[in-house]
């Protein structure tokens, strides 16, 4: 089996004169890390926007599962299978962890028509919920308000809030940012054994992570995508150095 | 904290039975049936805390729903007391001096209605979202008025208060007996539906459309569940508010009826169980107390709501009880 479980085929996007997506095609196919990297600006956020449902591309299609999304709505594409975490937190945050953990449970189960029963009190919700807070290291935090979680801690909510999910292929818009060298490294250690769960496009500005991870690396620069390999291949590619790479990221 | 909040909820709910059981003891029914009128317009509070508090959606329309209860209790039972059918065509449908067959009307009728308008302003937001409910009540405000069937500006008297099997509605105090029950009844399945799956999504929604929708959940279906219960709930009590006047009149579904349900969560703290009971039961007194004093009273009411946004934001259960705890 080796169709990809998220084919993105001519994919176009302008804001006005800016091309933010130019013609973009890259797919992920199971079991593998598929890293999205380009300097600031480049249009990776755009393009995961447009993957999820947020944004209308211009031109292009989305397919997952086989299956031609372009045209659903982010809410049909979650039910789809994908699990998105966002560039910038994006939490319920007057609720506590846990119960931002179980509105993902009760997403993925999908049976949201119930007035009566006391959702924190639903034991597979929750325990799916309890599950997926452990695998972060977020239990302790369970009962605290979300407004009151560090900024890593928020990162690491929202990567629960997905696995909630089960989704078939994880978008994640860069998950280590704010979370230090420590958090880095376990998220580094834990993204790493997600994949064999489902596929993750990963957007990621830390380098150590990316190259330590990807089994491919697109490379994006000003909406295109100017090369696709594996580490050592984007690495050797004179392209990727002088349009992006530079010389102060030492690789 | 949450504790204290459950001890303030029930000393202001237990507070209006203690006033109207007070009020039979002194024989003052005048003061029963302003604790019954507080009752009702707390509970058209309560139905817009569903959609206001819960869901964010601040509807200035929601007279319309408290209308549409009103006219649903005044046209059948003016159909009844002048032994007219209200269809008279190839099937034949008499009005009704039944509470129960009215409220079920009031019911089904705001629900539709709140269907209707929340499918069409739920695609809006924000300021535009206050003007097209706005937009909508003030609709149903001139069509009573310009309807000359059923009184038209003039209103609608019903003479005798409808029926309830097994009470005489007429007697003050069992009608209080009676519209308590549904509050308490209504305030429960709030509560419960506050804390239910559709409660968590809807509320979330408020929050964050956009986490909601990345789990799979559409805020807009949310909302319009919401909005169609709101309105159901709103519709109920209009029913009651016009049995309790025995009198429907288009004032009803003006939009200073819907900003003042507005007012009394603001007043009683919004999004909170009980904060549309204490704001409307507040709302009443001072009415009593200070119409006496001065036909400009209401300056005094906007001032104490200026206080009340100004310095005390969760409203005077959240001033008691403190902030809202999450729960579990
Ligand atoms: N909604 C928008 N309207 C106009 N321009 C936008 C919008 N969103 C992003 N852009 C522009 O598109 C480009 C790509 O942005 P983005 O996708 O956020 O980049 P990246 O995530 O790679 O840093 C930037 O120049 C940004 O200013
Ligand atoms: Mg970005």
């Amino acid at each position: 089996m080796t169709d990809p479980l998220l084919h993105i085929e001519g994919l176009s996007k302008s804001f006005g004169a800016l091309k933010a997506t130019d013609d973009v095609t890259l797919s992920l196919k199971p079991g593998e890390i598929h890293a999205l990297i380009g300097p600031n600006g480049a249009g990776k956020s755009t393009l995961i926007k447009q993957v999820a449902g947020a944004l209308v591309p211009d031109a292009g299609t989305v397919w997952l599962n086989g299956r031609d999304v372009t045209k659903l709505p982010t809410a049909a594409r979650a039910r789809a299978g994908l699990g998105r975490t966002f560039q910038i937190s994006s939490l319920a945050m007057e609720y506590t962890v846990l119960q931002n953990a179980v509105l993902g449970a009760l997403g993925a189960r999908g049976s949201v028509w119930r007035f009566l029963g006391n959702v924190m009190r639903d034991k597979a919700l929750r325990g799916t919920a309890e599950r997926a807070l452990a695998r972060v290291g977020l239990m302790e935090q369970a009962l605290v308000r979300t407004s009151e979680l560090s900024h890593g801690q928020r990162r690491l909510l929202e990567v629960a809030v997905a696995l909630t999910l089960e989704p078939d292929v994880f978008l994640m818009d860069e998950p280590m940012a704010g979370l230090g060298a420590d958090g880095s490294r376990r998220m580094t250690g834990f993204l790493d054994d997600l994949r064999s769960r489902a596929p993750i496009l990963l957007v990621e500005h830390d380098m150590d992570a990316v190259f330590a991870l990807a089994d491919r690396i697109s490379v994006l620069v000003y909406g295109k995508i100017i090369a696709t390999g594996t580490a050592d291949e984007i690495r050797a590619n004179p392209e990727v150095r002088s349009a992006y790479l530079g010389e102060e990221i030492v690789i | 904290m949450i504790r204290r909040e459950g001890i303030i909820n029930t000393l202001i709910f237990l507070s209006l039975p203690a006033v109207a059981g007070a009020a039979l003891l002194l024989d003052e029914p005048f003061t029963i049936t302003l604790a019954t009128r507080a009752a009702i317009l707390a509970l058209a509070a309560v139905g817009l805390n569903l959609a206001l508090g819960l869901g964010g959606l601040v509807s200035l329309g929601h007279a319309a729903f408290f209308g549409i209860g009103g006219y649903a209790m005044g046209i059948l039972a003016s159909h009844a007391q002048s032994y007219v059918p209200l269809i008279d065509t190839w099937i034949v449908i008499e009005g009704t001096k039944s509470m129960p067959v009215i409220w079920l009307v009031a019911v089904i009728a705001s629900a539709f209605a709140a269907l209707a308008i929340g499918a069409l302003s739920l695609r809006t937001s924000g300021v535009y979202f206050i003007m097209i409910t706005l937009a909508f009540g003030q609709m149903f405000y001139y069509f009573a008025i310009s309807w000359p069937a059923y009184g038209g500006e003039d209103g609608l008297s019903i003479y005798v208060r409808n029926d309830f099997p097994g009470l005489n509605t007429l007697v003050p105090i069992q009608f209080f007996g009676l519209v308590f029950t549904i509050l308490a009844l209504v305030l429960w399945a709030m509560g419960r539906l506050a804390a239910s799956p559709f409660g968590l999504a809807l509320n979330a929604a408020r929050q964050n459309a956009e986490r909601v929708e990345t789990v799979g959940l559409t805020p807009f279906r949310l909302r319009l569940v919401a909005f169609v219960i709101s309105g159901a709930i709103t519709g109920l009590a209009g029913a009651l508010f016009a049995d309790l006047n025995r009198f429907v009149s288009p004032s009803m579904f003006s939009w200073q009826m819907s900003g003042e349900f507005i007012v009394f969560i603001v007043l009683g703290g919004i999004g909170r169980l009980f904060g549309p009971v204490a704001g409307a039961c507040l709302f009443v007194v001072l009415e009593h107390m200070l119409s006496g004093v001065s036909e400009f009273w209401l300056i005094y009411v906007g001032a104490i709501l200026l206080l009340v946004v100004l310095f005390a934001r969760g409203g005077l259960i959240g001033t008691l009880a403190g902030r809202a705890v999450a729960h579990d």
